[in-house]
């Protein structure tokens, strides 16, 4: 990340409510972070810690309602996008930004082929003629590592295995040449083998386009393989954010130390019993006022049940949301 | 109704003989048929499961890895006979149960359970956890209502469930807790042997951690044994004693863990753990990856000679045409590979390099 850089996407205080018949859930509570160009910022969390819906409040992609963004912008070349007419947030979903999903058989049209799907975009963002566009979805399926492209253009998503289907997602998501990649897990649905081939195809990609890309995803290892810097997402908030190596070194914030130590790995030594993380994560029925992790917390004293933290600078661009200072050892005074 | 069963369940703990086989599967074959055309002629079998071979001893951990496909579940099931098997012998405990017909097996069960992947789909929504855990009871036993609920109190402090909760049902569950019902359920008849078929694969990494534990202090508590199928190889390296790496319907290798780890012998072996992103960006840098090309083939046409000689980085002419014995090369290790067991003369230890030999040639080539 070049430093005096302006970011190419600035978050601030952003807030996304379900408004279900059982309660609201407060999905995502004063989520800020930026994104600067050529970047990978990778997003860990578990599975309700508010990481998808962070992404998809961006681009307004929830159903509205019961999804509901309560405040917050998100600055996006000098537009917001939380507040841009639908119709300019329409040109700017897969033309400056493109996502790809976790399932690779759910994100795609059963009943057009693999052609069709890559070139539409470049037919209505880039204004293409079906020529132009053949040819340069030809050009991205080479690109995404897919042999015989010319041929596969015409082939249906259900004659491509897993990995290549991911493989498609991500041609049809560089179509346009994004500013800004959201891949949401995107290999979470695939093999360890296969994984290893689209992390090698990311890493490929990002030397040769130098877009900047935000990874989602829970595996703690893919993002110590890829990301630049990383966030890490609990109970709709981000609870430490820093460089990667910074991070998964000097852990801040108790819930990323107890996940480090509760993930086994397939090298080094093993451990006799594996760490647990007791207990449950939060239900999100209000909007917080508390430490969330403070129920699962070995440090939780009583300031963390009366506030809920704001994110301290730890050094080093790393901030944590915590109140107990590893550094010291002790509370924090402010 | 059997004298197992009768049991109390404190005396109801197997002292479990680590040298003792409790499961002996010789030759499985579990092969689906394809019907095609307008007569609906059977015109090919998809072979999940291959000519498969393998012991589990008493109180030992069996870990079964592999990708998805590659039919480590369907070969799970088809060990406790949840399918009509196509060929082989299958012997849990002694008594051959390959060919034995369903009603003589429901006599079996008792002794053998299951617990699946998805915790949600294997519990029904209709009934209570008390129901659910009961079940079995029901089924297998004739005890009164009281010892029943006895029973079913027991196991859920067992597994860690509230006992106030015995009335609420599934829906009202996180998904770590679902996964306890259903070992509570599995628990309920007192097995010896319990197949965990992907566990924790649908739980989030903290929860997972809960889970794994609770397996090994009940397996502890009870002398289990366990067949445990996942495709995560680091919390099978965590859990089991043994692993078997499956491919495409066969056992490529077998072996202790640490040894499997430490030193794979097949090159898919050697592939699959390199491929693994490790949660640590300092050794992450380090780590040399055998990047696989190509997908695995269909089950329902494998490719003549090695299963795993499309993939192959160190395949030979002998591996397109002849398909490698499963076999001992050294005590406790077991492997289906030319490399290792068509020709003495190739010494073990140029496979044993956790990096791979062929990429590290690769990278003294680039920096020359």
């Amino acid at each position: 990340m070049p430093d005096g850089a302006s970011p190419i996407l600035d978050v601030r205080d952003l807030r996304t409510v379900f408004r279900t018949r059982g309660g609201n859930i407060h999905a995502v509570n004063s989520v800020s972070f930026d994104l600067y160009p050529g970047e990978l910022l990778g997003v860990v969390g578990e599975s309700g810690s508010g990481k998808s819906v962070t992404m998809m409040s961006l681009i307004r992609l929830l159903p509205m309602p019961p999804a509901e963004i309560g405040g917050g912008s998100a600055m996006f070349g000098g537009r917001d996008l939380l507040r841009v007419p639908e119709a300019e947030l329409r040109r700017l979903r897969g033309r400056d930004i493109g996502f790809v999903f976790q399932d690779p058989m759910t994100s795609l049209n059963p009943v057009f082929t693999v052609g069709f799907q890559i070139m539409e975009p470049l037919r209505k963002h880039m204004k293409m003629d079906k020529a132009a566009a053949r040819t340069r979805a030809v050009e991205l399926l080479n690109l995404v590592g897919i042999p015989d492209a010319e041929r596969r253009l015409k082939d249906f998503p259900h004659q491509f295995s897993g990995g290549m289907r991911q493989r498609v997602m991500i041609a049809i998501a560089l179509a346009c040449d994004p500013k800004v990649l959201i891949a949401d897990e995107p290999t979470t649905a695939l093999d360890v083998t296969i994984q290893a081939q689209i992390l090698e195809l990311v890493k490929e990609l990002r030397q040769k386009l130098g877009m900047a890309i935000i990874w989602i995803t829970h595996d703690l290892g893919v993002i110590a393989g890829i990301a630049d810097r990383v966030m890490v997402m609990y109970g709709g908030q981000i609870v430490e954010h820093g460089p990667v190596r910074e991070v998964f070194a000097r852990p801040a914030h108790p819930y990323t130390r107890a996940l480090l130590r509760t993930v086994p790995s397939v090298r080094g030594v093993r451990a006799p019993k594996l760490e647990v993380i007791e207990g449950q994560p939060p239900m999100l029925s209000q909007h917080p006022t508390a430490c969330p992790f403070r129920r699962r917390c070995g440090h939780a004293f009583a300031r963390c049940e009366a506030e809920n933290p704001r994110r301290y600078d730890v050094g080093a661009g790393h901030d944590a949301a915590c109140f107990w200072n590893f550094a010291t050892g002790g509370p924090r005074d402010d | 109704m059997t004298e197992t069963l009768a049991l109390a369940p404190e005396e109801a703990v197997h002292n479990p003989d680590p040298r003792r086989k409790l499961v002996e599967v010789r030759g499985l074959k579990m092969y689906f048929p394809i019907y095609s055309g307008l007569l609906r002629r059977h015109s090919g079998d998809v072979k999940a499961v291959d000519d498969v071979s393998f012991d589990i001893y008493e109180g030992e951990t069996l870990g079964v890895v592999g990708e998805s496909g590659c039919g480590k579940s369907t070969c799970g099931r088809a060990v406790l006979r949840l399918y009509d098997i196509t060929a082989g012998s299958i012997r849990i405990d002694g008594v051959d149960i390959g060919r034995m017909s369903q009603t003589a097996l429901r006599r079996m069960r008792p002794r053998m359970q299951m617990v699946f992947q998805d915790p949600m789909a294997s519990l029904n929504p209709r009934m209570t956890v008390a129901g659910i855990i009961g079940e079995p009871l029901d089924e297998h036993t004739d005890w009164s209502k009281k010892r029943k609920l006895d029973r079913i109190y027991e196991l859920m402090d067992a597994v860690g469930l509230n006992r106030n909760f015995a009335n609420r049902y599934p829906h009202a569950f996180s998904g770590g807790q679902r996964q306890r019902i259903g070992i509570a359920r599995a628990l309920a008849l007192n097995p010896k042997f319990i197949i965990c078929d992907e566990p924790i694969a649908a739980l989030d990494v903290s929860i997972q951690a809960q889970v794994v534990n609770l397996l090994e202090e009940l397996q502890e508590r009870f002398g289990l044994t366990y067949m445990f199928i996942s495709h995560d190889l680091s919390m099978v390296r965590h859990i089991a004693t043994r692993v078997a790496v499956m491919y495409l319907g066969k056992i490529v290798e077998l072996a202790p863990r640490e040894a499997l780890y430490s030193t794979p012998l097949h090159p898919y072996t050697e592939a699959l753990l390199s491929a693994v992103p490790e949660p640590d960006p300092s050794i992450e840098a380090k780590v040399e990856r055998i990047v696989l090309t190509g997908d695995v083939p269909s089950p329902a046409n494998p490719p003549k000679g090695c299963n795993f000689c499309t993939r192959c980085p160190k395949v030979m002419d002998i591996c397109r045409t002849v398909d490698p014995d499963f076999r001992e090369v050294s005590p406790g290790r077991f492997v289906a590979c030319h490399l290792l067991t068509g020709a003495p003369a190739q010494p073990i230890q140029t496979a044993g390099a956790t990096g791979g030999t062929r990429s590290e040639h690769n990278q003294r080539g680039e920096d020359a």
